[in-house]
């Protein structure tokens, strides 16, 4: 067998052929109808992203030419500042401890990226497909930040979280990593296995602003 | 609750982001098998119980997910430092 089938051979495409449809962890609730029925003005709107393709980055930050590497592979820089973020075309990055990063990508590139990653990145590293582990909620609109407020220890004031900071963080009973993408819009990467209680969660917390769904 | 600086992270948190782990530089011996039952034995179970300046293992668990240290005053529960694994500390019982 020749070199580039073994390396191909190493990286798992990770999606279901074309005759299995890949389900959300959300996918019970309905969104769609939710979002067609509910309200569709009000102070808090939650968006569901589901089958985000994630992928956890391990790669040594004091190794330059490793770095840069990544940088290419990924079209945008990967930085060692801490709680920080990276964004481009279809792709972020978010800083999740000195050697780990958060990247996301369209669900169907993924593999791409692995694959490409197995050819050109030097060096000892780790770049792992967790997004059927995990799964991605908006929260955005005038309230966002108080909804935010009432179930992460953070504090969500401009001049400490910025637009781009990476915080994770508690999250209700459970956990997430918090950007934020503007002064009222946050992403949440959160775990698959809680969508369906931090989705009730946010609701409720949510309400008394009143809750706007989209799909 | 503790107001916590992670060392990694660069900003302070809060206390249910972490996880104390007990006391820290318990370097474990070279020659496990040189050793007697007694000191293999006060390696793995005998902890310190000062009263006063302690230094302890955390985990920045629903953070970065990194160990580090602190120096902490177990009687008045004031934080002296965090720093990372591998260095000293400044704050000493002696100090
Ligand atoms: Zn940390």
């Amino acid at each position: 067998m020749s070199e580039a089938n073994n390396n191909v051979r190493l990286v798992m495409d990770q999606l279901p052929g074309d005759d299995i449809q890949g389900r959300s962890p959300l996918h019970h609730a309905d969104l769609a109808t939710v979002a067609a029925q509910g309200s569709q003005e009000g102070g808090v709107t939650i968006q569901h992203h589901p089958l985000v393709g994630l992928l956890t980055l391990r790669c040594n930050a004091g190794d330059a030419d490793q770095m840069a590497a990544a940088s290419k592979l990924l079209g945008v820089e990967l930085h060692c500042q801490p709680l920080t973020s990276s964004a481009g075309e279809g792709v972020a990055v978010r800083w999740m401890s000195p050697d780990e990063w958060l990247i996301s990508v369209d669900g169907a590139k993924a593999f791409d990226l692995e694959t490409a990653f197995h050819n050109d990145m030097p060096g000892h590293y780790a770049l792992v497909n967790v997004g059927g582990g995990l799964t991605v909620l908006e929260v955005s609109g005038e309230h966002a930040v108080d909804v935010m407020m009432k179930t992460a220890p953070v504090d969500f004031h401009l001049n400490t979280f910025p637009v781009g900071k990476v915080v994770s963080t508690v999250f209700a009973k459970s956990s997430a990593t918090i950007r934020r993408l503007a002064d009222d819009r946050f992403e949440l990467v959160i775990r698959r296995s809680f969508a369906d209680y931090l989705w009730l969660w946010l609701q409720d917390a949510s309400r008394e602003y009143g809750l706007v769904v989209r799909t | 609750m503790l107001h916590i600086f992670c060392p990694h992270c660069a900003e302070y948190r809060e206390e249910e982001e972490f996880h104390a782990k007990g006391q820290a530089h318990i370097p474990r011996p070279l020659d496990p098998e040189a050793l007697s039952d007694k000191e293999w034995g006060e390696y793995l179970y005998f902890r310190k119980n000062p009263r006063g300046i302690h230094h302890e293992l955390w985990v920045h668990a629903a953070g970065c997910r990194k160990f580090f240290n602190m120096t902490r005053d177990t009687v008045t529960y004031e934080i002296h430092e965090t720093y990372k694994i591998g260095e000293k500390p400044t704050v000493t019982a002696q100090s």
